[in-house]
């Protein structure tokens, strides 16, 4: 057997989330207009300011155009064959998990997201969010002690409405782009992270979101605020059962950062990716965007894309505030068919602004992974900097990975580096590991975590080894 | 020491092999028993290293004919991994570096799986590090190199002692050190032929790959062999490298052919 083939084996296992959870589920009929709209909004007992931007936000959605910009081909999306709300039945919001569906704990126990007082992680506070709803927050009344909220969106919307008129579509318009505008028409759930002015969040924050009907989209929704000098570490995670047809998800997450705040967030994504005939698996077409709005605050984004059939997703900052720092550290790896288009966009608006962006590719089968990023220095943004770092692994000769770093700057006493490497996993390597014992498979992993161990290191801790295993995991049967 | 009812450790047989389909090996036969230390010498290209790698089963060199056994066994079979976890050891002439591969960690991970197969307990990384504290002494190696990437930036001599640590804490039945000596300054090739030397049991053996005798001023094998053309043309006691570093290669491929052509 080549050596090739081998490691393409090890890339290729199977996926472990895939179950269906059997669950009595409360859907809307499928399709979406005005009528659809104001039924979630209801549902949901929404005031009347966010009826009105879901509102908006369709009528600029009608308007635009699906997006087919990056060279990736789809089967398109109907989106009057979607279910736009789909909720576990139950009663309305439940005050204590006693009182959650055991099904549903059990799901997320499956997941290695245990809910329950007895099981749940020490030290990280979980929403987990289920198709359209969020089934419990862990936690709530140890964060509610020192400012810190953390709900689901739908909680925050009825419990603190004011935060959310005054943040909610101001870091991403509702007519930013069409998956935006699709998403601030119909989201359905997600979190909610307020940090008040002057507070270290005790402890990390994480959101779950699970998919499990397989003709709903997933709109989820999160806002994160973090006060003049607060501090926040947040992480999401998600995976989704097999289906063979390829379900939505376009969310949208928001985060604002005051002047000496800053935003750790996190993502571990594993969404169902499809078979390896490309059959089925998610459309991750995601919009995520921090804002330093104040002076010496910073946004740094951390990313494990390993799932979805494709993946469409920019992480950026938008540095407003003098010598305010944006960071960007990602993972993509892409097996089979998949199709990953993902980077991010540093926008210096500030002086003094600076901007850090490490991106690690690794692309087995026949998958597409390309890294697609923007550093834009404005005219008043003097002695900006900005470093990239872009590597790409590729595995086996099929696959291929791609690198485009724009760069736009308006300012001469700015300073940009970029740096980008191809490679391929080597013989010699391998071989000097396996010559000490070491199993070809384990060989493997350890030489891909090697190759991404730049942004594991800014993992948080509990993620950074999870992150690790997933990859490796995910590389199983691949390389050889 | 060697007595002769000492097991044989490795024998290799009428060995024909290529790497990328030139033949390079022309039909090496070499017996090695416990306790013997042996010498492989021989100019660049005259198959020495490959000799080495196919031994560890490197997968670019193909076996064309003849046999290696380890103990009896045949082992042209076996995976690299399972090469070297029954106790075939290559110290690397070009330890490779791999970023981002903390040392300690694949020390750990790779004398598990040496200690598995021996049915010893795995050790947990505590345990590990007062192990691996201990052999450090041996190549008198900073316990910073531990923290660091597999050879990442290390110097050449940082490399080879990293290699002697390696099996230091593996505990081959065979080692085989491929130049272990070459791009050595004179202390860190004492401190390197100590720690082999120190690591010499009587129930393990070692070859040596080297071109020149200054390494065998440190240690003495108890075989020299002269590699030319892919096979082992000579085979003496330790008097023949002295032999051949005072006439050189030429005068012991002269007396060989002579010898030959004389058949």
């Amino acid at each position: 057997m080549t050596q090739t083939n081998t490691v393409e084996e090890i890339v290729s296992q199977p996926y472990k989330y895939g179950f269906i959870t059997e669950i009595e589920t409360e859907k809307i009929p499928k399709g979406l207009n005005e009528d659809v709209i104001r039924l979630i909004s209801k549902k949901k007992n929404e005031p009347d300011f966010l009826l009105k931007f879901r509102l908006r936000a369709y009528e600029q959605w009608l308007k635009m155009e699906e997006p087919d910009w990056s060279g990736l081909t789809y089967s398109k999306v109907d989106y009057q064959d979607l279910v736009y709300y789909a909720a576990p039945k139950q009663d309305i919001k439940k005050k204590s998990l006693d009182e959650v569906d055991p099904k549903l704990l059990e799901t997320f126990e499956k997941l290695g997201i245990p809910l329950s007082e007895q099981k749940r992680l020490s030290n990280v506070a979980v929403d987990a969010v289920f198709d359209s709803v969020s089934i419990a927050t862990t936690y709530k009344e140890k964060l509610a002690e020192h400012g810190v909220i953390f709900c689901s969106i739908s909680e925050a919307v009825s419990e603190y409405p004011d935060l959310i008129e005054k943040y909610m579509g101001t870091v991403v318009p509702i007519n930013d782009n069409f998956f935006a505008a699709l998403n601030s028409a119909v989201f359905s759930d997600g979190s909610f992270v307020f940090i008040p002015k002057g507070v270290e969040c005790p402890m990390e924050l994480s959101s779950y979101f699970r998919i499990n009907s397989g003709d709903t989209g997933q709109f989820e929704r999160t806002l994160i605020i973090a006060e003049e000098s607060s501090s926040v570490s947040y992480l999401e995670g998600c995976t989704a059962p097999m289906f063979d047809t390829n379900t939505l998800h376009a969310a949208v997450v928001e985060l604002v950062a005051l002047d000496n705040a800053s935003i750790k967030y996190s993502t571990v994504q594993n969404w169902y990716a499809g078979n390896e005939e490309g059959v089925g698996g998610i459309y991750n077409f995601v919009t995520k965007r921090g804002e330093c709005r104040g002076k010496k605050s910073k946004i740094s984004w951390s990313q494990v894309e390993t799932g979805s059939a494709i993946t469409w997703k920019y992480p950026s900052c938008v540095l407003q505030g003098d010598n305010s720092i944006g960071e960007f550290y990602s993972i993509a790896l892409t097996n089979n068919l998949q199709k990953a288009d993902t980077g991010t966009k540093m926008i210096h608006i500030g002086k003094n602004t600076k901007s850090k962006i490490v991106s690690k590719g690794i692309s087995a089968g026949q998958s597409k992974n390309s890294y697609r990023g923007l550093v834009s220095i404005s005219p008043n943004a003097e002695g900006s900097r900005n470093y990239s770092q872009c590597d790409s692994m590729l595995i086996g000769d099929q696959a291929s990975a791609n690198t485009y770093p724009y760069i736009q700057s308006k300012q001469p006493q700015s300073n940009i580096e970029h740096e980008a490497s191809t490679c391929r996993i080597s013989e010699d390597q391998l071989f000097y590991l396996q010559s000490r014992g070491i199993d070809f498979e384990e060989c493997v992993s350890m030489l891909i975590s090697g190759f991404c161990s730049d942004v594991f290191n800014e993992l948080p801790m509990e993620f950074a080894s999870e992150a690790d295993k997933l990859l490796a995991l995910k590389l199983e049967g691949s390389v050889g | 020491m060697i007595s002769s009812t000492s097991e044989t450790i490795l024998s290799i047989k009428d060995l024909h092999a290529s790497v990328e389909d030139q033949e390079i090996l022309h039909g090496v036969n070499l017996s090695v028993k416990e306790g013997e230390i042996h010498a492989i010498m021989g100019r660049n290209g005259s198959g020495k290293s490959t000799l080495s790698k196919v031994i560890a089963g490197h997968p670019s060199y193909k076996v064309l004919s003849g046999s290696i056994q380890f103990k009896g066994t045949n082992i042209l079979e076996l995976e690299p991994e399972e090469r070297a976890r029954i106790g075939i050891f290559l110290g690397f002439q070009y330890p490779v570096e791999i970023p981002g591969v903390n040392n300690l960690e694949f020390l750990r991970v790779a004398t598990n799986s040496r200690r598995k197969e021996l049915l010893k307990s795995e050790l947990d990384t505590f345990e590990f590090e007062d192990l691996v504290k201990e052999r450090l002494k041996i190549v008198e190696m900073d316990p910073a190199f531990l923290e660091r990437s597999v050879n990442e930036g290390f110097s050449g001599g940082e490399k080879k002692r990293n290699e002697i640590l390696q099996m230091a804490l593996l505990e081959p039945v065979i080692s085989i050190l491929d130049e272990t000596d070459s791009g050595l300054d004179i202390d860190a090739l004492r401190i390197v032929a100590s720690g082999i030397n120190k690591l010499s049991q009587p129930n393990s053996a070692t070859i040596l790959i080297t071109h020149y005798q200054r390494l065998l001023n440190e240690i003495t094998p108890d075989f020299v062999h002269i590699m030319a053309d892919g096979k082992i043309i000579k085979t003496g006691n330790n008097e023949l490298a002295i032999d051949l570093e005072k006439s050189g290669y030429d005068f012991i491929g002269k007396n060989t052919k002579d010898k030959e052509t004389a058949k």
